[in-house]
Order: structure tokens, then sequence, then C-alpha cells
């Protein structure tokens, strides 16, 4: 984990999400599903957002202007400059022998760098809207579907599944694919289990997300 | 000077790099028993600053003292430990079995955890038991929301601590923007972070004219300028909370701010600063040959 001030390199819009890019600044781009801690201008505490994209100097993230913190990350233009810390947690296992990737909404985020690491296997994504799904074009090899269905509808049998989205979407993954991967999220402080404030339930006891996770075998967190 | 975190504000174990680049680290409350912490959510931010409601999630003492402290002693800082009950006895056997552990330089008595529904007994009777139970440096750590913190540190001071610590967080709520209903799942929790600052200063200022006791000064310092006025206040040492989670290269910026702030004043060293705030105000001489000593 290491710290630096960086500089926006663009801001693009994708469906209603934001692709953000900033200068690397030397940091490591980590494993797929980790995360970096973002500040957000004139926010006190930073956001977390998973690493999405890793062009060669740069480092993309995928972000839904939901609140204060991500509507100003998503007002950046370039040439700005923000402080990031990462990567932290605990990524995807990437040693999966028949991948497939699953995505709902926002948790589309991780699947871009994910996919690339490893070799653009196939992935089924759920979206809201058309509008929303614009975002599947970051995810090469994407079966999409529009709500009403979802993406358990789509996840065909015999994969090593690894998925972000939202908890409801997680948590039925998890009841199909008890093998899978998955990525959670809660409130963050710090990042790097410093504040004790992002605790989940693990096997039966309140453990700190950013330290355990985000990703998690199915079987260790009870939705 | 030093240099400290606020207790619950960083994991030495988890960070160490971080804890290190500290003079001194401060551990999270342990308390006799483990505990869990309250349900989450149990973090929210508020406008300059943040609420928490952990609720003191420790291993408890045994297997603090059995896994915790020895590899905390390995870390190559200072190691302060924090602890807290819910009963003056509990905080004289925390005490008691702190005594003989050599990687421990000071106790920090947290007598003012908001997060926790037990009201323990009164800080001159806690810390009474605590002395008597210990020949460690003793620190106190106070809450301001008290009618009279200097009183409160007057009797801390005549039951026998060291130092003062200060200050906890206060209480405070926020209301989910939609729902109206507490972010929280406890409903208020400890607000933390720049909107503390003027009420921290407050505190120490009125403690250290009360008491002259070493206090470690804290409460939303973000900067090495919001350290220099805690060193002017009365507090030789300050601790970082909540700009950590923000910014864990704190400790090394602050230092050099610092630096720099106290070279721009004029004053020579930081003993200088010491307190600086209960000076008369300097007359129109004074303030010309130190904007002179500035411009020069
Ligand atoms: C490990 C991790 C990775 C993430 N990656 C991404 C990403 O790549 N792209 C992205 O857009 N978002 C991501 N998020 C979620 C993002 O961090 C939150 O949406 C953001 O912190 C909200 O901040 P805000 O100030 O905009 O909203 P706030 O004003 O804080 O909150 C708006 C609403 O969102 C809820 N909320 C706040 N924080 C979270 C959270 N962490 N999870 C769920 N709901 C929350 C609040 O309760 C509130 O109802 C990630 C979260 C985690 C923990
Ligand atoms: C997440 C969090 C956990 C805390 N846990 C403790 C604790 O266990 N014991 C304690 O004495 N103070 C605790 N505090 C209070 C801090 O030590 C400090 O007094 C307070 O946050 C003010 O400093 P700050 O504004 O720099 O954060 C905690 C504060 C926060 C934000
Ligand atoms: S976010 Fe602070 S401990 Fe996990």
């Amino acid at each position: 984990m290491q710290r630096a001030q960086v500089e926006v390199t663009g801001s693009e819009q994708v469906g209603p999400y934001t692709l953000l890019h900033v200068a690397r600044g030397g940091l490591d781009p980590g494993i797929p599903g980790q995360f970096f801690m973002l500040e957000a201008p004139g926010r006190p505490l930073p956001r977390p957002m998973s690493l999405c994209l890793a062009p060669p100097g740069e480092l993309a993230f995928l972000i839904d202007a939901i609140g204060s913190g991500t509507r100003a990350l998503c007002a950046l233009q370039p040439g700005d400059e923000l402080a990031i810390l990462g990567p932290l947690g605990n990524g995807y296992r990437l040693d999966v022998e028949r991948p497939l990737l699953v995505g709902g909404g926002i948790g589309v985020a991780p699947l871009p760098y994910l996919s690339e690491s490893l070799g653009r296997p196939p992935a089924v994504l759920g979206f809201r809207s058309e509008g929303h799904a614009e975002a599947a074009r970051l995810v090469p090899n994407a079966e999409v579907v529009i709500e009403p269905t979802y993406v358990t509808a789509a996840i065909p049998a015999g994969h090593d599944v690894l998925a972000c989205g939202p908890e409801p979407m997680l948590a039925a993954v998890a009841l199909l694919e008890p093998g899978a991967q998955l990525a959670w999220e809660a409130p963050m402080a710090c990042g790097y289990g410093a504040c004790y404030g992002c605790a989940v339930e693990l096997d039966g006891e309140l453990k700190r997300l950013c330290v355990e996770g985000p990703v998690l075998p199915a079987e260790a967190i009870a939705a | 000077m030093m240099i400290l975190n606020a207790s619950g504000c960083l994991d030495a174990l988890t960070a160490p790099t971080i804890a290190r680049s500290l003079d001194a680290f401060v551990t999270k409350t342990v308390t006799p028993l483990p505990r869990e912490g309250n349900a989450p959510p149990r973090i929210a931010e508020v406008e300059h600053g943040m609420l928490n409601s952990i609720g003191l999630a420790n291993p408890g003492i045994d297997r603090f003292l059995s896994h915790t402290l020895p590899r905390l002693g390995e870390l190559g800082v200072q190691v302060w430990v924090s602890v807290g009950g819910f009963a003056t006895a509990d905080y004289a056997d925390l005490c008691d079995r702190l005594d003989d552990r050599p990687e421990v330089a000071v106790i920090e008595l947290n007598v003012s955890c908001p997060n926790v529904d037990d009201v323990p007994a009164s800080v001159g009777e806690i810390v009474g038991a605590a002395r008597a139970a210990t020949r460690k440096p003793l620190y106190t750590k106070l809450s301001p929301a008290t009618a009279d913190i200097a009183e409160v540190a007057l009797a801390a001071q005549k039951a026998g601590t060291d130092g003062l610590s200060m200050v906890n967080t206060i209480l405070g709520l926020a209301l989910d923007g939609r729902t109206l209903r507490p972010c929280l799942s406890r409903g208020a929790g400890g607000l933390s972070g720049p909107a503390l600052k003027p009420i921290a200063l407050a505190a120490v200022y009125a403690c250290y004219a009360a008491t002259g006791l070493p206090i470690v000064g804290m409460g939303g310092i973000t900067s090495g300028r919001d350290a220099l006025e805690f060193v002017a206040a009365g507090a030789p040492s300050v601790a970082l909370g909540t700009i950590l989670f923000s910014d864990p290269t704190a400790p090394g910026r602050i230092r050099v701010e610092l630096a720099n702030e106290i070279g721009q004043l004029g004053v020579g060293e930081l003993d200088n600063v010491i307190g600086l705030a209960h000076a008369k105000p300097p007359g129109p001489s004074e303030i010309s040959s130190r904007t002179a000593a500035v411009s020069g």
C-alpha cells in the first residue's frame, strides 16, 4: 500500500457512470478485486473504489455518483489532483480453471481489469436499464441481461464464478454457486484496517472487510 | 514533542510502517473481556468530521497480553496501552496486569468512551484505584462532554495521574438522507475530526491552566498549524485520529509542517510555544519586531 498525489488524466461518461482516469503516480495496480481509497474533494473521508482498468501509466475507476463523495469524484476534470492510497485488501484468486465473471450494475467496475488478467473469459452482466448496460462495453465477451431478468438466470453450470454486485445479487449467486468468489462492500473510513468501521459478519464473527476481503469465498459470509 | 496516534485510530499490527512513523503507538482501548463491538453500520461521515460507534471492539485483556502485546513489543516503537472498564475495580485490575510488562511505556485510562452504555464511576476514583495498582506512568483520557473539564482534570491530578489525553469524541447524530433514520445502527456515535477541534482546544486550554500537567492534545488535528495551536493551548504532545484514515502519511507530514510553522513564528524552539496562548497578548512593539523577523 502506497499513497500518491496524482493528476486526473481523463473523465468519460459510460452510460450513467463516470470512468475516471488518473496518472499511475508510481502506484502498483495490484490484483483485480483490490481497491484504492480516493480522496473525495471537499469531504473529510476518502472513498473506496475498485480498480477498473490499468492502462499503461494510468489507473481508471468506474464511479456511480450516488452521494456527495462520488459526485465530487465524478466532477473532477483533467489536470485536477487527488490523493489515492492502495492497492488495498484481497483481490480475486486467479488460479481458476473455467472462469465466468458475473457483475451487476456498478459491480461491473472491477471486471474489466479482471477480464484482462484472466485472458478475457466469458461474462454475464445484469443491469437495471439499457442506459446502465452501456457499461458492458468495458467487459469483453459479455452477455447482458436487463431487469426483470437477473444474472442468476443466465449463469451456465460448470464454471468458477467471480462476481461483484449488489448484496442481493451476491446472496443469490452464493446460493447457486457455493464455490464462487464474491466482492463485498461495507462503509469504509480508512481501507487499511485502522478504523474498524467496515465490520461484517464472517464465520460468525465481526471482522474487518478491508482486511479479510473485499473478495471472499461465497461460504464465508452469511448474507 | 511527541506525535502519537489517537487510541482506536490505528492498528499497528496491520500497518506497522505507519506505527513506526509515530513517536509512540497507542492501542485501541482494551477491556477486561473480549468485545465484538456494536453492530454495523458503525461509521458515518458528517460535515467536517465523522461519527463512530465501534463500541470498543477488542480482544480482551487475556488475549491482548498473550497475543497482541508481545508482537507490539517487537515493533520498535514505544507502546501506550489504553484501558477501559465498567467499574473502578476493572481499571485497577487492568493496570495490575500491565504493571510488570516491559513492553508497556504508559497506561492511558479511557474514562470517556461515548459508545458504551455503562457509565463508570467518578474519574478521581478510577485514577486513584489505577494509581494504587501500577507504577507505570498514567495518562487519563478525558471527555469534553462535561460542564467543567478543568474540575475533572484536577480530580485526576489529585488522584495521581501523570498526564492528560484529551479529548475523546463527543456524541453526535447523523440521519440518512432518504429515510431520516440514524445512519449508525446504535443511533448516535462519537464525533471526531475537524468539527471537534475548537472544543478540544478549549478543553486543553482550560486543563493546562488548571493543572499544569503534561497533555497529549487531540481532536481534529489535520495539519502542522493545528498541532501548533494545541501546543500553544498547552499540549506539548499531540495525537492524530481521524486524519490517519484519509492520510496515513500524516505523522511525517505534520512533523515537517509543524517545524515550518515554528520557523515562521520566529520564537526559536517548540518549547517556547507550549502554553503561549495563556501569555498576555503581545504589545505593539513585539508584534512589529516579530513581523520584522518573519519578513527578514
Ligand atoms: C471495496 C469497495 C469497492 C468499491 N468500488 C466501487 C467502484 O468501483 N465504483 C463505485 O461507484 N463504487 C464503489 N464502491 C462503493 C462506493 O465506495 C460508495 O458508493 C461511496 O463510498 C459512496 O460515497 P458517497 O459520498 O457518494 O455517498 P454517501 O453520501 O456516503 O452515501 C449515499 C448512499 O450510499 C450508501 N453507501 C455509502 N457507502 C456505501 C458503500 N460502501 N456501499 C454501499 N452503499 C454505500 C449510503 O448509506 C447512502 O445511502 C466500493 C465500495 C467498496 C467498499
Ligand atoms: C473509529 C474511532 C475509534 C476510536 N476508538 C477509541 C478507543 O478505543 N479509545 C479511545 O480512548 N478513543 C477512541 N477514539 C477517539 C480518538 O482516540 C480521539 O480521541 C478522537 O477521535 C479525537 O481525535 P480526532 O479528531 O483526531 O479523531 C476513537 C475514534 C475513532 C474515530
Ligand atoms: S475501513 Fe477502516 S478498518 Fe476497514
